[in-house]
């Protein structure tokens, strides 16, 4: 008896109160069950000449391209920006943090209608690049990127930042004394150190990305094949009344997204 | 190595309590949806009102909604304003809704087809496309053929959408082949790319063009008069307040309800 008490001490375990373990199985339903509703309300039958419908393929690669376009942009101006925010003090960083969270609260559709007024024709700043390029982004496959990458970075910076305030400084710190300049420091001691946080952040954003719909929806419009991403073709599909198209189309996103989460969580992403 | 067992026994316990806990919800849920319309059985013209309505009567139906309050004290009219397309899909999902007002027979037929409409639906208007561009008119748009010119952006409704569906006959019927740069899920953001300067040109409907003359010129074209679309309206099967819902579809088709219409730049069917 004395050998159970004491393993249960260790491990917490023992008998789980029912206040918590009801709550528990209901939240976990709420999580699960609507996953299962769309498995089970699948048109199974039509579902391969559903799959090879020609709008199908077109936005899931539309999907996945920019989606991993937007994670590299995302990695390549979130690292240095994470690093910024966990190893530089400099006056006004809370806010600054506060800034980078910002897409992460806002409702996407709200960002759309940022980007718009930034980037857009008329835009501050898309009215500049109009004039002297000749671009504009609206419509675009870019402005899908930059939909994107405006939803998902701040979960890649939030993640590097992170791994950077939970590593070990004395190693870099020892490079330093060897004589390291700070650029060698990040790129040979930092980097590797934090590499599995920032693939955990780029996970995260890649995610972030192939699901977003509200920014890239009224910044970026809809046509297939150069901004129609697969959420928006959800969305129509279930707008004009092709509910089982929408439900393929679903079902494929979360097939898409369950592979690429299982296949990177045991290699990159720590559990315990 | 008891352990294990007990955790199993948890999950068996959890999975029963989950089973529980969502047979409960299913039952109060329904319990909740059904007690508001067991208030609203009285005789008279009272109590709540929900209208889904075409984008493009949005400023119309505004305005018949705030008379039609004020002559009936006790009713409180909400519209749910989209796509015809989208409204009958959520129709036929089970949006509780008491009138249903499409801007084609098609999204109509949608709906009592899936046997949600309350007898035959009405036609109360009809309503023609127009090209709508930025006010001056910049690009120098006089007709469709101008919209396939390189540098002009036009913004479409997708082919379901009756504003859709309107456009793709009147270019057929012109025999021009556009390309829009997006494809909007009704006509009200068609016309907000051209209000935000974003595209030079939207095929909208004249009364669209007309509710936003202080930003858009509606420039007329000839195809738009072989695709001219039918508005039409109907008491859905279930709604919870059919007295207000009935009262409602027959003052949008009354002289009063009619002459608000046609102000907004609708035709009479």
């Amino acid at each position: 008896m004395s050998g159970v008490t004491l393993k249960s001490r260790r491990t917490g375990a023992g008998r789980a109160p029912v206040g918590l373990l009801l709550p528990a199985a209901a939240g976990l339903a709420f999580l699960v069950l609507p996953l299962l509703g769309l498995v089970i309300r699948a048109p199974w039958g039509s579902l391969p000449r559903r799959l090879t419908a020609p709008g199908v393929l077109t936005a899931l690669r539309l999907s996945l391209e920019t989606a991993t376009l937007a994670t590299v942009a995302c990695v390549a101006l979130g690292v240095p920006l994470a690093w910024l925010l966990a190893r530089v003090e400099f006056p006004g960083r809370r806010v600054v943090r506060a800034l980078v969270t910002v897409p992460l609260v806002l409702p996407p559709v709200v960002g759309g209608v940022a980007l718009l007024l930034v980037f857009g024709r008329r835009g501050l700043l898309g009215a500049w690049l109009d004039s002297t390029f000749g671009i504009t982004l609206p419509f675009t496959t870019t402005a899908v990127v930059v939909a994107e990458s405006f939803v998902a970075m701040p979960f890649l910076v939030i993640a590097v930042e992170g791994a950077l305030r939970g590593a070990d400084t004395r190693y870099e710190e020892a490079a330093a004394t060897l004589g390291a300049g700070r650029w060698t420091t990040f790129r040979r001691v930092t980097l590797p150190l934090v590499a599995p946080g920032v693939a955990a952040g780029a996970v995260l954003c890649w995610a972030r990305a192939l699901g977003e719909f509200g920014a890239t929806i009224t910044f970026a419009g809809n046509y297939p094949g150069s901004t129609q991403t697969m959420p928006l073709a959800v969305y129509l599909s279930l707008e004009q009344g092709e509910l089982d198209a929408a439900i393929v189309l679903s079902l494929i996103l979360l097939t898409v997204s369950v592979t690429i989460l299982a296949s990177l969580r045991d290699r990159w992403i720590a559990t315990p | 190595m008891r352990a294990p067992v007990t955790r199993r026994a948890l999950t068996a316990a959890a999975a029963a309590a989950l089973l529980a806990l969502s047979a409960c919800g299913g039952s109060s849920g329904s319990g909740t949806a059904a007690s508001p319309s067991a208030g609203t059985g009285r005789a008279g013209v009272t109590g709540n009102l929900t209208v889904f309505a075409a984008a493009s009567l949005t400023e119309s139906f505004t305005r018949i909604g705030k008379d039609f309050e004020a002559a009936n004290p006790g009713t409180k009219v909400t519209f749910n304003f989209a796509g015809s397309s989208a409204l009958a899909t959520q129709i036929n999902q089970g949006a509780p809704a008491d009138v249903f007002a499409s801007a084609s027979p098609t999204n109509m037929k949608t709906v009592t087809d899936a046997g949600n409409g309350d007898g035959t639906p009405t036609t109360f208007v009809k309503n023609q496309l127009v090209i709508a561009v930025p006010k001056g008119n910049p690009k120098h748009v006089a007709g469709l053929a101008d919209l396939t010119r390189a540098g002009v952006k036009v913004a479409e409704c997708a082919a379901r959408v009756p504003c859709g569906a309107a456009a793709t006959r009147a270019l057929a019927a012109a025999g021009v082949k556009l390309t829009p740069v997006t494809l909007e899920q009704d006509v009200k953001s068609a016309l907000s790319k051209v209000k935000l300067g974003e595209v030079d040109a939207a095929l909208v409907y004249r009364t669209d063009a007309r509710a936003s003359a202080s930003d858009v010129d509606g420039i007329e074209f000839p195809e738009s008069a072989g695709a001219v679309n039918s508005y039409p309206i109907v008491v859905l099967k279930n709604s919870a307040n059919q007295t207000a819902a009935r009262a409602f579809a027959a003052y949008v088709l009354s002289a009063k309800g009619m002459s608000v219409l046609t102000a907004a730049g609708f035709q009479a069917p």
